[in-house]
């Protein structure tokens, strides 16, 4: 496959107003391509969770214009956003956000049932495939409060592909897991990159995951610093 | 696009979960919706029973001859004095007959106006019942006893024996209970009649009549219009009173004023004669409207705070669905969808609850020597009062649950997922 460019930020910037007016980001320009493994890192406060916010269509308030395989999502509708959000984007958070009443299959299917493209039956196989893909699917029909925080972030992930998404983007999914756990998240997104030409999109401070990436974006005082 | 049957499974877990919270939201419900309909069949049933004891037996429009002096006296047709200052000392009543006049043709013109349910003819005489030597004083009054039934549910208040025995039983009286008490007599007796004039007839007890106002069943008594007409002497067409009950109360006024103007009658209108009525029926109406609109607010309230209190705890949940693709519109369903779903459980217990209580209401024992016919306390199975029910309890329900859901559709996900 060719490496278009899938995600594509221009002149973003972003005031946080309260308590004083703060310019958080400072033009920031970079483009991702399909199939690309990208980190940004930086120190705590330097805007990088804010940036992956904007990127994910969740935070609207900013000015320059972000394009998603060349469709201009700003000035959209926050309903029209969503809709793409979940046909597009995959999430995976530091912490793990599942829902705890629900069980892990409930869990992955969820956003594949809202997106509503497939029947029950498909969507059911599907997230069955990708906890299998992810060697978690015997803890399939367990409440997702019962399972392991290792455990949890892959269900997570699984979570993520459910629809199939363009990219993946994760703030800190490794930050909150043990060397081990962090260790085999990591395998799990190279291999979803070599295997399913998945674009990847990852802010950390953990400087070992970032060397395995194919590219790391610095990012300092709002700045980005290197490509 | 809104997915409605993710969204309400989404609901249903939310609820489920929490299966104590829900329970006690929804039996907030159940409570102000049970003792809604409670209250409202009880006092509708009050309400209608009191009414009923008034209104069943009282005619719309009450037509006789009244005593009274004429209204212009003779000097008024005077003309010389016509402008002058004029008195007239000691004024008499007119001599007229008791019975109205050309009674029957009246009461045809009565029977063939389609508003008219019903006209019917009572002929009253002043009597003494004869036991021994005593004469004790008392009215017989002859009517029609089945039309009687069919418009003033007559048959209620004949305590023992049978109404229509008074038409198949030519010489048959239903004794006032009161009057046939004194007398020790009951049904099968005879008991001798006479009347003013000082003609003494037999006439056999067939039922005993007990209105439930003493002053009228210590002396009133009633026959067929027949007897009564035989034991005074008259003719067919003697009739001292029309009573007429039309199919819309409302135009009693109308019609009597119609009557007195057309035909030189006394005619007095249901409103009239019970004006204070209607205040206490209106008023008893309007306490139990307050009172179980209280309780359904009250209900509400309990749901709110459910709600704001679980959209709190959901605040991870909420950004959570926002992030995978929910829309804020969704989320608001979500929560909205809830408190449908406790209105809707709430108030389908709150019927059921409201039905059986009013059943045991209805099968307690009442009985009073006031109302011979009621053996239980009286209740309003009126359907109108459970919809009026449940429709509160969706709308109760469905603001209770806006205000918190309207937060969790604005709730920034970036905000909840930054913030730890």
């Amino acid at each position: 496959m060719g490496k278009e460019i899938i995600l594509e930020a221009k002149n973003i910037n972003k005031y946080f107003r309260e308590p004083v007016l703060f310019h958080v980001l400072k033009d920031i320009n970079f483009t991702i391509k399909n199939g690309e493994f990208v980190s940004i890192m930086g120190k705590s406060g330097c805007g990088k969770s804010t940036l992956l916010y904007i990127l994910s269509t969740m935070d609207t308030d900013y000015e320059g214009e972000l394009y998603l395989g060349g469709d201009k999502l700003t000035g959209k509708h926050h309903e029209e956003l969503a809709k793409i959000r979940s046909k597009h984007i995959g999430f995976v958070f530091q912490f793990h956000y599942l829902l705890s009443e629900f069980t892990v299959l409930e869990n992955v299917m969820l956003p594949a049932k809202k997106l509503g493209l497939k029947s029950l039956q498909e969507i059911e196989h599907d997230a069955m495939e990708k906890l299998k893909l992810l060697h978690i699917d015997e803890q399939a029909h367990k409440l997702a409060s019962r399972i392991s925080g290792g455990q949890k972030q892959r269900v997570a992930i699984a979570r993520a592909l459910i629809n199939d998404p363009d990219i993946i983007m994760g703030d800190e999914p490794t930050g909150n897991l043990d060397s081990h756990n962090a260790q085999n998240v990591m395998e799990i997104f190279k291999n979803l990159v070599q295997e399913r030409n998945l674009s990847l999109l990852i802010v950390t401070h953990d400087t070992d995951f970032a060397t395995k990436t194919d590219r790391i974006i610095e990012m300092e005082d709002g700045y980005i610093i290197k490509k | 696009m809104t997915n409605w049957s993710i969204i309400l499974s989404i609901s249903k877990t939310h609820l489920l979960s929490r299966i104590k919270q829900t329970g006690v939201a929804a039996l907030g419900v159940t409570f102000g919706i049970g003792t809604f309909i409670i209250l409202v069949s009880f006092m509708t049933g009050l309400n209608g029973l009191l009414d009923g004891l008034i209104l069943n037996r009282t005619p719309h429009v009450h037509i006789y001859n009244e005593i009274k002096p004429s209204v212009k006296q003779p000097i008024d047709y005077y003309e010389k004095v016509k402008d002058g200052f004029k008195i007239v000392r000691s004024v008499k009543p007119k001599f007229t007959q008791t019975k109205i006049h050309n009674a029957l043709p009246l009461m045809k013109q009565l029977n063939d106006d389609p508003e008219v349910k019903g006209a019917i003819p009572q002929l009253k005489a002043q009597i003494f019942y004869v036991s021994g030597s005593i004469e004790l004083g008392g009215n017989l009054v002859g009517i029609d006893v089945k039309e009687e039934v069919r418009l003033f549910n007559f048959g209620d208040y004949v305590v023992k024996g049978d109404p229509s025995a008074l038409a198949n039983y030519d010489n048959g009286i239903l004794m006032g209970a009161g009057a046939a008490a004194k007398m020790s007599l009951d049904v099968g007796n005879t008991v001798q009649v006479s009347t003013v004039s000082g003609d003494v007839f037999p006439l056999k007890i067939v039922g005993i009549y007990q209105s439930g106002l003493s002053e009228i069943d210590d002396i009133q008594s009633y026959a067929s219009l027949k007897t009564v007409q035989r034991i005074l002497g008259e003719s067919r067409n003697y009739i001292t009173d029309i009573n007429v009950k039309l199919y819309d109360i409302e135009k009693a006024v109308a019609l009597a004023q119609r009557l007195e103007k057309q035909f030189d009658v006394t005619a007095v209108d249901i409103n009239t004669a019970n004006a204070q009525f209607e205040t206490g029926t209106a008023i008893r109406n309007l306490i139990t409207y307050a009172v179980s609109i209280t309780l359904l607010i009250v209900a509400g309230f309990g749901i709110y705070n459910i709600l704001n209190m679980l959209i709190y705890e959901k605040m991870n949940d909420i950004a959570i669905l926002k992030a995978t693709g929910f829309s804020g519109r969704d989320v608001k369903y979500i929560f909205m969808t809830q408190a449908l779903l406790i209105g809707l459980v709430g108030g389908f217990f709150g019927i059921l609850v409201g039905y059986g209580i009013s059943v045991v209401i209805d099968n307690l024992p009442f009985e009073t020597q006031a109302l011979p016919t009621i053996k239980t306390y009286p209740v309003n199975y009126d359907i109108s009062y459970y919809v009026i029910g449940v429709v509160f309890a969706m709308v109760s329900t469905f603001l209770a649950g806006y205000l918190p859901a309207r937060k969790a559709e604005k709730i920034d996900p970036v905000e909840i997922i930054r913030g730890q």
